[in-house]
């Protein structure tokens, strides 16, 4: 049983080929890292993935999935803990996975690019979907944040999820499958 | 659903957004008396059809926090990935934002009629008539709503999709405050109202899909 299944995919964005003919399966425990230039159509490969846009050819298979990209979609005005309480039924674990805890108090728009960042995971953390899909999830985290995503990651895969991520920076994903665009 | 359309309802109440369109509607019908002076009788004649103008420029003010900010924020595609269809996410805003807009219009219509001495008769048709009306309205600018999230500057565009649209609602509106029932004015305020109603979930939710493109 795949979690998430590309067949043939092409991507249009704006009248312009972006990439096609891409195949790609998930099985549970795997993970795969897309990398390439800007504007190759990496955030637009994510999207594919969660369903937000729709391929011009080929199709799109997928199990329930967790999208972490740029937008943090937590209320600016709510305390963090209870922001994330909109999304999933128990934030806690997730928020100390990400190093949060003593933050769940603070209003969303008092956090900083690495904290909006690491909320961001904690919510994907928190799903308790099979698929993971994270755009940049290495953007503004420090050396600690990257080490908790890298644990974060592990310990899904190990529990039976996969993961697609596209990337610039090297994120360890041991036996990741490479998806190079460009 | 249900927790969708509580959200709603806290961001519209929590910042005061839901109320300044009262304080518009009331600052209007405080204006008008000054605009055409103390006849009682000249306000009492004309003063529905300006509390119903008033309404529906009220309508207006609410377009750009409806979708916009969940559009930017990504909760929309947050909410699609869970399974929520655009149409559910566009009626859940719909369900409430007519009840933050609606029943507190028809409150503030009671000062409101005070103010241009409306008799009693001529109130309970602005109230019967706001509260088949005001869902029309709300459901319209709904739909404009998420057809200009995303643009810049959307608010004059809005105005300019909604007011024409709105005609309808205030002609079967002010036509049933100033003349009663005879002509059917308030059947067809009715049907207006649940045209716009019925489309708008549609419109916005293709909207909303169409925007991520």
């Amino acid at each position: 049983m795949s979690l998430l299944v590309f067949d043939g995919v092409a991507c249009r964005r704006g009248g312009r080929l972006l990439f096609e003919g891409l195949s790609l399966t998930l099985a549970p425990g795997e993970a795969a890292i897309v990398s390439g230039p800007n504007g190759v159509g990496k955030s637009s490969l994510i999207r594919l993935a969660a369903g937000l846009l729709r391929p011009a050819s080929g199709n799109v298979g997928r199990a329930q999935a967790a999208l972490a990209d740029e937008h943090l979609a937590l209320d600016e005005r709510q305390r963090l803990d209870r922001a994330l309480a909109f999304w999933v039924a128990d934030g806690t674990a997730a928020l100390g996975a990400m190093g949060l805890a003593a933050l769940a108090h603070l209003p969303v728009r008092m956090l900083s690019t690495g904290q909006r960042k690491r909320a961001a995971l904690a919510r994907v953390i928190a799903s308790e979907a099979p698929l993971w899909l994270l755009d940049e999830p290495a953007n503004g985290l420090d050396r600690d944040g990257l080490d908790r995503l890298e644990a974060a990651m592990a310990g899904h895969r190990a529990g039976g999820g996969a993961i697609l991520a596209a990337s610039h920076q090297p994120l360890a994903l041991a036996g990741a499958q490479a998806v190079r665009l460009g | 659903m249900t927790a969708l359309v509580l959200r709603e309802l806290r961001l519209a109440f929590s910042g005061g957004a839901a109320m300044l369109p009262l304080v518009f509607f009331l600052l209007v019908a405080t204006l008008f008396p000054f605009a055409v002076g103390p006849d009682g009788a000249l306000l009492a004649r004309t003063g529905g059809g300006a509390l119903w103008m008033a309404a529906l420029l009220a309508a207006l003010l609410p377009v750009d926090r409806l979708v916009e900010p969940d559009r930017a924020s990504g909760v929309l595609d947050q909410l699609s990935l869970r399974g929520h269809s655009e149409e559910a996410i566009a009626l859940a805003k719909l369900v409430a934002h007519w009840l933050a807009f609606g029943p507190p219009l028809m409150l503030a219509a009671l000062p409101a009629a005070a103010l241009m001495k409306l008799p009693a008769e001529i109130l309970l048709r602005l109230e019967l008539g706001l509260l088949i009306g005001t869902p029309g309205l709300a459901a319209l600018t709904l739909g404009v709503a998420a057809l200009t999230a995303g643009l810049r500057r959307s608010g004059a565009l809005a105005g300019l999709l909604i007011l024409p649209l709105a005609v309808p609602l205030l002609i079967f509106g002010a036509g049933y405050v100033e003349r009663g029932n005879d002509a059917g004015a308030l059947q067809l305020l009715g049907a207006a109202s649940l045209l716009l109603l019925a489309g708008a979930p549609f419109a916005a939710g293709a909207a909303i899909r169409a925007g991520r493109d």
